[in-house]
């Protein structure tokens, strides 16, 4: 019964999720990220950030950050827990306007527009700008229906609504696994076809970027590097961002990555900031900042 | 005695304990069946209820129960007066408490839970639900007296079908807006932020994620809630069902519901009231048919939430 | 790094959704908010109208009449001092009898019920929780009174306080056993396994560890059944009897009207007593007092049970 971890490893292409820990930890594999890097094709600056602080009423969560992202590159925001990673994805799709007492200060631009002007309207916005959440949060209906729903909202024909169905199931390499139940209960997927849903859901309304929040810290190695696989084709169409507490993902499958680190003041309140930004393999071999190194070679976090 | 509140008395006592054999635990099998002789005394009661009534209402029950349910009020004889009258005018009543309660108090719970941020007049909202639903049920009836019989009778022709209906709408709505809050509540917010994700302005995430998945719920309390209204019979003594009778045959819809009226547990309350033994019959007949009424509805919204348990 | 633009410039006005859309979702909201000002505007009606015609009452009754040998309203006599005691009487009557077996079910439920037992006996406890007032009222006169005091009291009158106290108890008990049992499961685990680690028995840590825990709750539950026990109407008048007419008397064996039963007197003649020595008036002015008394100790019970909740 008991499983040769270097077998299914090369089975799934994922070595590093499967290999024991106490090597991944220390040593990050620098061929592979060096391999998955420079593909690059023409790319833009999809966001501008600058000066960026979040506050929960009166608590600073994140402070300062300044960043570009660019077009059809994934990039990875990681950090240890509480240094405002998954607040900073939120701001990109105005997801953080539903928490209760938040406010975003500071500019972030998409594509030359200020993403927080009275005129833009976060509904739009989060059209352009689609979420794939931590936990798979499949709507309780089919799987048909889940996908379908966001095109219905922004006013697809009902005639063209099963090919974007089956385009994005496709897109999320879902399409075998359910073409012959699409009108079953998403919950009768497993979680990681439950999360390739979600993905497709969210790449069926067509948007620009898709934005990530530890998308497979609810999954198991082997549905984690379906996803991984996904997420590096997903790359040609979209513009991906995704936050991860696991750093040898963001080795293997982003092009530029932001450390962000965590700072307590004098009244015990930590507010996260942004500490360096730069492509991966620079990250992750030759980190410019005391702080990245101890954080990604183990010694703190 | 109070050395048994510190933990070295609670020691002491344990200490005892196992000096003695394991099965001689005397005082805790007391107590044990203490608890169990009062659960069973209050919800045995129940049974008991059922069978006096039962008995005593036995000879409408077994003899002409048709008749009963089918004919109305008659103020000659105990022997010719039925309920049929109550019942209908419940139903009326019900529905058109439903038709004021139901809308209202979703919209209120939506507001409270979907909204509403801590501002100043949701925590009025939320204060004031709080306290209407301690408010005893006789002072509905006050409220229905003096503002839907007397204030708007334009509109509600004064002490009739609507206006009884309208007094316990507000007597349930209170039930309804923490029921569906709730409901509201139990949704993830998951959910929410899935919908939002693609694009969903709020009303989309309500009406197409939100709502339905909390339907089975909210339905349960309306539910419920209209049973609580069906058995109410104090406000709608003072809105004016106690002297009514239904008028129909001769009359249309429309008229009914303006019109007098009667609701079955002012029936019962009326025969209760009258001298003799024979209209004793009928009042306790009367309450078997109200108890498998109440006890039937709520049985089913207690099985509708039993079924529908959502397991997020 | 390059920074050609590969699609055409982005505006502000490609980030809106459509009008109508936006439209849908802010009109929805205005109607929900809509909604929550009806149930306040309730609350407010309540108020106004019970406190006008009581202030109306009280302006114009003489202050000698509210005490006086008894409660005859339409001989313009008001002893308040009557329904009072007749309420107070009552309403402990039933909390004799409710709190204990509400809290014995209550203990039995969360420290002892196999989760079997607890699955059926929650809904049934919800289930009695509907029994119609009514009905309890027709088994006061009907079984209690005949069946069981009589056998202890021989001059017992057939309408009496303490049959109305005993049944009106049994309708407060699931309401008690309700909100005790909520109270006892919100004790932390880890203070029984506390107790049970040092030894102690489970009677032991029910009655010295999980009971003075919860003990603001119980009391909650207390008052909370307390104020439902004041304010229930049908069991009363059916019951007890003199509602239209009472002589002041200390006996529970006799008949008494209470607060509520005097207001559903007044309320079965409102025709009659319309302008009549003040007589309608005094309806409003007890349902002020009856309306303050339970706002008090319900405001009292939810600021236990909220305290409660907010320390564990």
């Amino acid at each position: 019964m008991s499983q040769e971890p270097e077998a299914s490893a090369s089975d799934v292409t994922v070595p590093d999720a499967l290999a024991p820990k106490d090597q991944s930890r220390a040593r990050i594999d620098v061929s592979a990220v060096a391999a998955m890097a420079p593909q690059r094709v023409e790319t833009s600056t999809v966001f501008e950030c600058a000066d960026v602080d979040v506050y929960y009423t009166d608590f600073r969560a994140l402070r300062d950050v300044t960043l570009d992202v660019n077009s059809h590159e994934v990039t990875a925001l990681i950090g240890p827990s509480g240094c405002g990673k998954t607040t900073f994805l939120r701001c990109f799709n105005r997801m953080n306007d539903l928490i209760e007492g938040a406010r975003v200060e500071g500019t972030i631009n998409y594509h030359g527009v200020d993403l927080y002007q009275d005129e833009v309207d976060p509904v739009e916005v989060r059209r352009r700008v689609g979420m794939v959440f931590q936990k798979p949060n499949p709507f309780p209906k089919s799987i048909y229906d889940n996908v379908a729903y966001g095109p219905r909202l922004a006013g697809v024909k009902r005639s063209e609504i099963d090919d974007v169905v089956e385009g994005s199931l496709t897109r999320a390499a879902l399409w075998d696994e359910v073409k012959d139940r699409l009108k079953m209960s998403a919950y009768g997927l497993s979680g990681g076809q439950q999360q390739r849903l979600c993905i497709a859901r969210a790449i069926a309304v067509q948007p620009d970027v898709v934005l990530m929040d530890e998308p497979c810290s609810a999954l198991d190695p082997i549905a984690t590097g379906r996803i991984e696989e996904l997420i590096a084709e997903l790359k040609t169409d979209y513009t991906i961002i995704i936050v991860t507490h696991n750093m040898q993902q963001a080795a293997r499958i982003s092009d530029m990555t932001a450390f962000f680190s965590v700072q307590a003041n004098e009244m015990g309140q930590r507010t996260g900031e942004l500490v360096e930004y730069a492509p991966t393999s620079l990250i992750f071999t030759n980190p410019d900042d005391p702080r990245t190194e101890a954080y990604i070679t183990g010694r703190v976090g | 005695m109070s050395v048994l509140t510190t933990p070295a008395g609670i020691a002491a006592d344990a200490a005892d304990v196992l000096r003695r054999r394991p099965g001689a635990d005397i005082a805790g099998a007391v107590f044990r069946w203490l608890l169990i002789g009062a659960t069973v005394f209050a919800t045995g009661f129940l049974g008991v209820l059922l069978a006096v009534m039962i008995v005593d209402g036995w000879d409408v029950l077994s003899g002409n129960l048709w008749y009963f349910l089918t004919n109305g009020f008659s103020q000659r004889s105990a022997a010719e007066s039925g309920v049929s009258q109550g019942i209908i005018g419940s139903l009326q009543v019900a529905l058109v408490t439903g038709v004021f309660a139901v809308p209202i108090g979703v919209a209120t719970a939506i507001y409270l839970v979907e909204y509403a941020q801590d501002s100043r007049f949701a925590r009025i909202v939320e204060l004031n639900i709080r306290n209407l639903a301690g408010v005893p049920s006789i002072v509905y009836g006050l409220l229905g007296l003096a503002v839907f019989v007397q204030t708007i009778d334009r509109f509600t022709k004064g002490a009739s079908v609507i206006a009884g209906g309208m007094t316990l709408a507000a007597l349930v709505l209170p039930i309804i807006v923490i029921t569906s809050v709730e409901a509201l509540k139990a949704v993830p917010d998951s959910l929410r932020e899935a919908a939002y994700g693609v694009g969903a302005t709020k009303w989309e995430v309500l009406s197409r994620q939100v709502l339905p998945a909390a339907l089975s719920t909210i339905l349960t309390g309306t539910v419920l809630a209209l049973a609580r209204a069906l058995g109410e019979a104090a406000p709608l003594i003072l809105v004016g069902a106690a002297t009514g009778f239904l008028s129909f045959g001769d009359a249309n819809m429309f008229e009914t519901f303006t019109g007098p009226y009667t609701a079955l547990p002012v029936q019962i309350f009326n025969f209760a009231r009258l001298p003799g033994a024979d209209w004793g019959v009928n009042a306790a007949a009367a309450s078997v048919v109200i108890l498998v009424l109440v006890l039937a509805v709520n049985g089913l919204a207690i099985y509708l939430r039993n079924r529908f348990e959502k397991q997020w | 790094m390059s920074l050609t633009q590969d699609r055409p410039e982005l505006t502000a006005a490609d980030l809106q959704t459509s009008r109508s859309r936006r439209a849908r979702s802010h009109t929805v909201r205005w109607l929900f908010m809509g909604a929550a000002a009806v149930t306040v505007l309730v609350s407010a009606l309540i108020i106004w109208t019970v406190a006008s015609e009581a202030w109306t009452y009280i302006s114009q009754v003489e202050l000698d009449k509210l005490t006086d040998i008894g409660w005859f309203p339409r001989r313009g006599l008001f002893d308040l001092s009557t329904l009072l005691v007749n309420t107070l009487q009552i309403s402990v009557i039933a909390m004799l009898v409710a709190v204990p077996s509400g809290f014995g079910a209550a203990i039995y439920l969360s420290e002892y019920a196999h989760p079997r037992v607890r699955k059926v006996m929650k809904p049934t406890l919800e289930l009695l929780a509907s029994v119609p007032s009514v009905v309890l009222g027709v088994f006061a006169i009907s079984f209690i009174t005949p069946s069981i005091l009589t056998n202890f009291f021989d001059d017992i009158n057939y309408f009496n306080k303490l049959a109305a106290g005993i049944a009106v108890g049994l309708l407060v008990i699931p309401l008690i056993a309700s909100i005790a049992e909520d109270s006892l499961r919100a004790v932390p685990l880890a203070l029984r396994e506390a107790s049970a680690g040092l030894g102690a028995r489970k009677v032991t840590t029910s009655i010295r560890v999980v009971l003075p825990a919860a003990l603001s709750g119980l009391m909650a539950a207390t008052i909370v059944g307390f104020s439902r026990a004041i304010g229930e109407t049908m069991v009363v008048t059916i019951a007890s009897g003199g509602g239209d007419t009472s002589l002041f008397n200390l006996s529970i064996l006799e008949s008494g009207g209470t607060l509520t039963s005097a207001m559903a007197a007044l309320g079965l003649g409102t025709d009659q007593v319309a302008g009549n020595n003040l007589a309608f008036q005094s309806l409003y002015f007890l349902g002020a007092l009856l309306f303050a008394i339970t706002l008090v100790l319900n405001m009292l019970g939810d600021v236990i049970v909220r305290r409660l909740r907010n320390r564990y």
